[in-house]
């Protein structure tokens, strides 16, 4: 198998699978084999389902205000440690206030209002970046035993 | 103007349409298991009829020409028939093909001038090409209709809503609940409360794979629509991990009454009812 190794603070990507999700339908498919990759790297049962919660979260977001994009799906290890790694990437309007867009029960639309700051509840590690006008970049990564 | 593939047609159909047979039973072995001898001759014999009719020196060279509207349909119907009955696309296409091939070889009898043969089973591979292509775009939409009919039957059978006891009604949820099904449960919910003059509902989610937060919007919509019944709704079947997951996306469900198992909650329903259930007294003499 292709191994990249990509040095970013000592995490390293070993498996990397694109999946584009335009629309509506796309969303399950996605979760399922999100799913499986978690539970290839023997992910225990509540961390499964608070990863694929929050992907789920992440993905509807980029459909309904993104318009759809591509997220890649890696298996990552630092040090003894593995999980997995989504990042989500769309060419949408992009968030203007992403501290505003944090906040809980801020939405822009009818929504409850916890997408992403629930989503930085359920995994290690959450990243965003927001450009107005060209898109926006959500990394989350959840360990295994994390 | 040398050879008149026409005329060769017409004059050799009948052999045609044997060669045909032959090269068809060839490729595949007859599958008597989806279709008898008798239909696949006379299927064969359909279209090549149709073919020879409508084939003249002019068209030959123009596959979209609306003269072979006919020969198109009769494809159409050969291969969606086939997709019905299972065979496999390669079978289907390969028996296209194998007509194109006694084609060729008819010409090949008939046709003595190399050049001339070139010619003309170059521009019948172009047509027959264009037929076999038309065979798969109707062989792929037959099957897609089969898929749709099972996409309509599933969301059908998924909100069913039981009652349970008399005032207490059951909605197992299966599946995904997005907008288009919350408003199916919603719909035949509370129209079922009305109807059944029941006082409490269950709404089980035990086969609801993934709870986020567009999901429990779904659910908590659902339970205000009840309560505005005038029905109370408690919400089943949360397993722990979905109950961690709720806590840390910050969803409040504390407004609603929750329980882990159908069970518990229609425990807690005959509570609210005012029902018991209790084992009869043991009777120590007959």
């Amino acid at each position: 198998m292709k191994r990249i190794l990509k040095m970013i603070a000592t995490i390293i990507s070993l498996n990397k699978d694109p999946m584009p999700v335009a629309r509506e339908q796309d969303v399950v498919p996605f979760r399922n084999r999100v799913k499986e990759y978690a539970v290839k790297i023997k992910m225990g049962l509540v961390n499964q389902t608070k990863l694929i919660t929050a992907a789920s979260e992440l993905v509807r977001n980029m459909l309904r205000y993104g318009g759809g994009g591509e997220v890649l799906i890696e298996v990552v290890s630092r040090g003894r440690d593995s999980g997995i790694r989504l990042t989500f990437k769309d060419d949408g309007p992009g968030i203007p206030d992403i501290s505003l867009a944090l906040k809980d029960g801020y939405s822009t639309g009818k929504s409850l209002g916890l997408g992403l700051p629930g989503t930085k509840r359920l995994v290690n590690e959450f990243d965003i970046k927001s450009e107005v006008g060209k898109g926006t970049k959500v990394t989350i990564i959840k360990w295994a035993n994390g | 103007m040398g050879v008149e593939i026409t005329k060769i047609l017409k004059k050799s159909q009948a052999a045609l349409l044997e060669r045909w047979m032959k090269n068809q039973l060839a490729d595949m072995g007859l599958r008597e298991d989806l279709m008898s001898n008798e239909d696949l001759r006379a299927e064969s014999e359909e279209l090549i009829n149709a073919l020879v009719k409508s084939l003249n020196e002019k068209n030959l060279s123009e596959p979209g020409s609306s003269d072979f509207d006919h020969v198109i349909e009769i494809l159409g119907g050969i291969s969606i028939s086939r997709a019905r009955q299972g065979f496999s696309p390669r079978e289907t296409g390969l028996s296209i093909i194998s007509l194109k091939e006694a084609l060729i070889e008819l010409l090949q009898e008939s046709v003595t001038d190399p050049k001339e043969l070139v010619d003309i089973s170059l521009k019948l591979h172009r047509l027959m090409d264009s037929f076999v292509i038309t065979t798969f775009e109707t062989f792929i939409k037959g099957r897609e209709e089969v898929i749709l009919r099972q996409t309509d039957e599933i969301s059908e059978i998924s909100t069913p809503v039981i009652r349970v006891w008399e005032g207490i009604l059951a909605l197992p949820i299966i599946g995904t609940l997005d907008s288009a099904r919350t408003q199916v449960v919603m719909e035949s919910l509370l129209t079922e409360i009305v109807e059944s003059g029941s006082s409490v509902a269950i709404l089980d989610i035990s086969g609801v794979p993934t709870v986020d937060s567009l999901v429990a919007q779904h659910l908590l919509k659902t339970v205000s629509a009840t309560r505005l019944m005038g029905a109370e709704c408690i919400i089943s079947g949360i397993r722990p991990e979905i109950a961690q997951t709720i806590v840390h996306l910050g969803i409040d469900l504390s407004e609603i009454v929750t329980k882990a198992t159908l069970a518990s909650a229609l425990l807690y329903a005959f509570k609210t009812l005012r029902l018991e259930v209790r084992k009869p007294a043991v009777k120590t003499s007959f």
